[in-house]
């Protein structure tokens, strides 16, 4: 291991640790955009993480350790699960054969947390959001797990590192179906799992039609913190999939293609901000024939790599 | 084991449910026995014996004979295990046991099942590629069934009941994977599946006790195994709650715990498949891969209904408050399984590496080549535990960086935000039906629940009634109708029985006479 490989190997899990809350900003911006406001700046997610780090904290009488428990546990396997997988660079700091299994369950094990810390405070506006959330990720889930395996059969390999070198140039020309499909694919679950239009509003203000954003209503403080902070990880690190499934950069020398995966990554933001401006969310009850398509263009995409 | 087993789970004979439990598991247990023997009837016509370990001549016998055993065994030991559709006896019986009784039950016995399918594949001659698919399609039909019948359930025990036939499921796709890599004549495949499923069996045995005591624990304490009527309990029980948590995290199949590494294993064996492949192999894996991704997500969903409505909250009726800890002994017990859990997480390495001797057997491979692909396994596992481990370091920074930040600051508590409503009561909490009405619903084509509901017509309603009820789709669907016509058929039998003492004598007469006659 060079010196270089270790420095990119440390700079791709401090570029998401810095720059993930910039995500949110960036997707604010775009929507201020069209909607004809100046929008907030660009960095007021960070002050807003300072401040409720600032605050004390309230816990609701009914809640018991679990309800502590939830966003630490949820922060930490976020974290680790950046850890995994490589923004541009050849490896990551956690690199191994089938790493894409261990990534997808550690954001299992935070979504387990974020539920039951949501039960915990006993109020049905939380349960509802933690019954829709553990609802539509049973749709989601397969729909990853298949555009993994259609990558898998693609490239000939289960790593992320795997996986996105062997995305290049010339795969784009020979195979450009699997990519695009396993592309649009992972888009949908990428929507779902962060909590974007058209599954869910961040913005909304009526608790009965949240889901993620109800089952945090009554963290505070520091908690509160932990958990946004978390979700803007969670953001970059579906950005960053994504980007590696599509870009064939990288193969290049690292100090192109780590600062063009981290540009890539924020492209996402701002194509995630114009599909929030130019779509209105769907009908919760509409929500999983949107998670069947994407569980339909998966298994096309897996098709398509049967070809190889 | 089922004659004993059936006075285990007729233990509480007083009640005609348990009655009628154990009615059902000795009629389906003595129809799995049925086939057994004809299994081993075949068995000593061509082996001329009737031991496995001297059963090995049949390594030549031909497949169509191989076929006939494997299809005789799986029905028979698939019955003991519990796969569907031969599972109908296992909802019935586990809840029916004490608890303690359906945690060996659920994590000893029904195993016995799993080892007899696994020593007769260890004397068959190599499977043929169908074995692999047929495998894989009773693992994943078990495996998503299960789990969404459990979703349905509202009570804890045949809720768990349910999972081990999931689990089941995810045990027998392992083995699927294994014989289809056999097949394919890859190690790779082969050995990952194997050693999955292998340690599935052990990691079930484990989780499945734990949450069978968790819930014994809980009924214990609260007389109901209704998951509706309980709520909070985690405060008055921390011991059962924490015990039961990690059972759950580990029937989930997260990690860190044991239900990931075997979890784990089974993935990496059908990705393998996936990748190595032609479509011949390729199909069977995808199934297995997205049956294990949307088993992982509703288990997941289950579990945090189970705990998060009996375990958080407030108490939603009078049998869930001022409950207290259980005794010692019982808290002992889940502290050992609950460590086993962790032992076998964090020990993931040397745990694939103990199934070597069991996978050497199994499947014709070299033991070299096969000890070569444990170990890269192994090493895979060792590189989850190192960063399992920065898992906890993270936890531990976090959480003291957190009581820093908080240090000086008001920590206040008050009431669950209830939307600016002036008088919340605990009946609006969200219960175990609720939490689970949009999977059921999204699912009720294979569910078919039924549910009754008053309809509100006045302005100024008084009463109003919901229930809901989801019956196991294959013993109302299936064996229903089967036993129906069975006893039409047989009833038409009856003037054979006079009631007359002579008429009977004279049948065993006429029984003797013919007897003679042909064998003299």
């Amino acid at each position: 291991m060079t010196m270089t490989n270790l420095a990119a190997m440390i700079i791709q899990p401090a570029s998401a640790i810095l720059l993930a809350p910039m995500l949110l900003g960036v997707i604010n911006r775009v929507k201020a955009f069209f909607a004809g406001r100046r929008g907030q700046p660009l960095l007021q997610p960070y002050y807003d993480l300072w401040r409720l780090l600032h605050k004390g904290a309230v816990y609701s009488t009914t809640t018991s350790w679990v309800f502590r428990t939830a966003p630490v546990i949820c922060l930490t396997a976020i974290i680790l699960a950046v850890f995994i997988v490589p923004v541009g660079g050849r490896r990551s700091l956690f690199s191994f054969n089938g790493d894409i299994i261990f990534a997808a369950y550690l954001l299992g094990l935070m979504r387990f947390f974020i539920v039951i810390g949501a039960l915990d405070t006993g109020s049905s506006f939380e349960g509802m959001g933690a019954s829709r959330e553990v609802h539509f990720s049973a749709l989601a889930e397969p729909a990853l797990f298949i555009v993994f395996a259609a990558m898998a059969r693609q490239t000939s390999n289960i790593s992320f590192s795997g996986i996105f070198a062997a995305v290049t140039p010339q795969m784009w020309v020979n195979n450009c179906a699997t990519l695009l499909l396993a592309a649009a694919a992972m888009l949908i679950v990428l929507l779902t799992e962060n909590a974007r239009i058209p599954i869910d509003d961040p913005n909304t203000h009526l608790e009965l039609t949240m889901i993620h954003e109800v089952m945090v209503l009554d963290n505070s403080g520091p908690d509160l913190a932990f958990i946004l902070y978390g979700a803007a990880l969670k953001l970059w690190l579906f950005a960053a999939i994504f980007v590696g499934v599509l870009l064939p950069i990288n193969q290049m020398p690292q100090w192109f293609s780590i600062p063009a995966t981290v540009a890539a990554v924020f492209a996402v933001a701002v194509f995630t901000g114009i599909i929030e401006s130019c779509m209105a969310r769907l009908r919760l009850l509409n929500v999983p024939n949107l998670l069947f398509t994407s569980i339909s263009l998966a298994i096309l995409s897996l098709v398509f790599a049967l070809r190889n | 084991m089922s004659l004993a087993s059936y006075f285990l789970v007729t233990f509480d004979d007083e009640h005609e449910s348990v009655r009628q439990a154990g009615w059902i598991y000795l009629v389906a247990t003595h129809i799995g026995t049925a086939f057994l023997l004809a299994f081993f009837i075949v068995l000593y016509k061509y082996s001329g014996s009737l031991d496995f370990d001297s059963s090995s001549m049949l390594k030549t016998a031909a497949p169509a004979t191989a076929s006939v055993l494997f299809l005789l065994a799986l029905v028979g030991f698939g019955t003991k295990a519990g796969i569907m559709p031969l599972h109908v006896w296992l909802p019935e019986a586990h809840p029916a046991a004490p608890s303690h009784v359906s945690a060996v039950m659920s994590g000893v016995m029904i195993k016995m099942g799993i080892y007899g399918i696994i020593r007769t594949l260890f004397i068959l001659p190599q499977g043929a590629l169908w074995w692999g698919y047929l495998l894989i399609g009773i693992g994943v039909v078990s495996g998503i069934l299960g789990v969404l019948m459990a979703i349905a359930q509202h009570d804890i025990k045949r809720l768990l009941a349910y999972h081990s036939v999931e689990n089941i499921g995810i045990i027998v796709m392992g083995i699927g994977i294994g014989v289809l890599g056999t097949a394919m004549n890859s190690t790779t495949v082969a050995v990952a599946g194997f050693a999955g499923a292998m340690l599935h069996v052990v990691n079930h045995a484990i989780f499945k006790g734990l949450l069978f005591l968790g819930a014994g624990s809980v009924i214990h304490a609260a007389g109901t195994r209704e998951i509706d009527k309980l709520g909070g309990i985690g405060k008055c029980m921390p011991f059962t709650a924490g015990a039961f948590l990690i059972g759950a995290i580990a029937i989930c199949g997260l990690p860190p715990l044991n239900g990931f590494v075997s979890e784990f294993l089974i993935y990496i064996g059908s990705f393998e498949a996936c990748v190595l492949g032609g479509i011949a192999s390729l199909v069977p894996a995808t199934a297995v891969i997205s049956a294990l991704a949307i088993i992982g997500a509703l288990a997941a969903a289950c579990f945090t209904k189970v705990f998060g409505i009996v375990f958080l909250g407030e108490p939603r009726s009078e049998c869930a408050k001022n409950l207290h800890e259980s005794p010692a002994s019982m808290c002992i017990t889940m502290a050992i399984l609950a460590i086993c859990c962790f032992v076998i997480g964090l020990g993931a390495p040397a745990a694939v590496m103990a199934t070597k001797n069991a996978v050497i057997q199994l499947n014709g491979f070299e033991a070299n080549a096969v000890t070569v692909q444990l170990e890269t396994v192994a090493a895979i596992m060792s590189k989850v535990v190192i960063s399992v481990a920065c898992l906890f370091i993270f936890i531990a920074v976090i959480v003291f960086l957190r009581k820093m930040l908080l240090v000086g600051k008001t920590v206040g508590k008050s009431p669950t935000w209830d939307c600016g409503y002036a008088a919340p009561s605990v009946r609006m909490q969200y219960t175990g039906s609720s939490f689970a009405q949009p999977i059921v619903d999204m699912f009720k084509s294979v569910l078919h629940n039924r549910s009754k509901a008053v309809k509100i017509t006045e302005l100024f309603p008084q009463q109003a009634r919901f229930e809901s009820h989801t019956p196991d789709v294959s013993s109302e669907y299936l064996y229903r109708p089967i036993f129906r016509w069975v006893d039409l058929a047989m009833s038409k039998m009856r003037w054979v029985q006079y009631g007359v003492v002579q008429i009977y004598i004279l049948y065993i007469a006429i029984t003797l006479i013919i007897l003679l006659v042909w064998k003299l």
